[in-house]
């Protein structure tokens, strides 16, 4: 009895070093905060009102536009809460890629959709029209707690993500947990060292100037402890990103975000 | 792929004054910063934004310099320069008298230009 109180109590202690779970826009200063609050300000803006106009814009060898599949974009509601998620083969895509089912992020979904559907090139990563429909169909789950589906084959990557996650990295010897939940609150030169919850992406960072997506920041914190960051696209990023959705699930999406 | 973002509203009651705040999508490339190779990024940003104002309803403003057709007349102008941010903004006021059409024009280095116009009905 002893014991079960005593694991308990280290349960909840365990559990409580993350609580309450902080957005990065409320570490964010009040400047940063009205810059992603006012739609008529935020630069992100640009790149969700560009990924509607490819919405709509029949492209490819198919001549599609993917409004021309899945209607208005408004329809894409609570779509952007659940990925990464497992997609199941299609007899669209072609015979290159792998036939098993696999554990995808947007952008990959809207690639798949792009080369098997639209027959267009695959945009490569960091591509302002990839984060554009990426950020369009975001926008639209606005407001909705994350939320991973349940499915083994996701629970798995996110096992892996979690490992990586802990995993010490680089010269410098952090792992993401060091940081972001040893020192979330405390400063890293100019800047709060954030939870690392992805309720915003694809972001908008004044740093970088433009908008980017989750693994460009991954990589980026990888660059910064003198690690040799994954590539884009690369399963290891891609369960570091199911981890994060899964830590951060219930958390409202603010897609565009603005950080600093 | 430039976009641009105009936020004011659509009417107004005559005497007015309303809020015109214009956002645009542009590197805005300083031409001293260096690529991850070393190379020198070619300067590359908007040198001018203008805002004319045009009277009369409907569509029929179509030409691409609103500046300089007759009967339009500046709102506000800026030039910018290299210490301008990424994707600038702006935000005036304007005091609506009659009915007619706010033309936003950015132009800049290697050939950008782009153009909005937004109708603005004054009763």
């Amino acid at each position: 009895m002893r014991l079960a109180l005593a694991l308990a109590a280290l349960v909840i202690a365990l559990t409580s070093a993350a609580e309450p779970r902080k957005s990065g826009i409320d570490y964010a200063s009040a400047a940063t905060q009205t810059l992603q609050k006012d739609d008529a300000q935020n630069p992100g803006m640009l790149w969700v009102k560009d990924g509607q106009a490819r919405w709509t814009e029949r492209t490819g060898a198919a001549n599609k536009a993917c409004a021309d599949c899945h209607g208005e974009i408004a329809k894409m509601r609570g779509v952007a809460v659940r990925y990464p998620a497992v997609a199941m083969p299609s007899r669209d895509e072609p015979a290159s890629t792998s036939s098993a089912p696999r554990v995808i992020n947007l952008s990959q979904q809207i690639n798949l959709c792009r080369v098997g559907r639209q027959r267009a090139a695959a945009w490569p990563a960091e591509h302002a029209s990839l984060l554009g429909v990426e950020a369009a169909i975001t926008f639209e789950s606005r407001t909705l707690p994350i939320a991973p589906p349940t499915t083994p084959l996701l629970a798995v990557a996110q096992a892996r993500g979690e490992a990586l996650y802990n995993q010490r990295i680089g010269q410098i010897d952090l792992s993401c947990r060091d940081c972001h939940d040893g020192l979330a609150g405390k400063r890293l030169g100019g800047n709060t060292i954030p939870q690392g919850h992805p309720t915003g992406y694809p972001i908008y960072r004044l740093e970088w100037q433009t908008v980017g997506s989750l693994q460009r920041r991954l990589r980026g914190c990888m660059t910064a402890v003198r690690a040799e960051p994954y590539p884009y696209g690369s399963s290891e990023l891609l369960d570091l990103e199911a981890y994060l959705m899964k830590r951060a699930a219930g958390m409202p999406l603010e897609t565009p975000g603005v950080r600093p | 792929m430039a976009s641009a973002l105009i936020t004011m509203p659509k009417a107004a009651r005559a005497g007015d004054v309303i809020e015109v705040r214009a956002l645009v999508q542009h590197a805005m490339e300083t031409g001293y910063r260096r690529s991850s190779e070393g190379a020198l990024l070619p300067r590359d940003l908007i040198r001018r934004f203008t805002c004319s104002f045009v009277e009369g309803t409907g569509q029929s403003v179509s030409t691409s310099d609103g500046s300089s057709k007759p009967g339009s007349r500046l709102v506000f102008a800026a030039t910018l320069h290299a210490a301008v941010a990424a994707n600038p903004y702006f935000a005036f006021h304007f005091r609506a008298e009659r009915s007619g059409t706010l033309i936003f024009i950015w132009t800049g280095d290697n050939g950008f230009a782009h153009r909005e116009q937004v109708n603005l009905l004054v009763t």
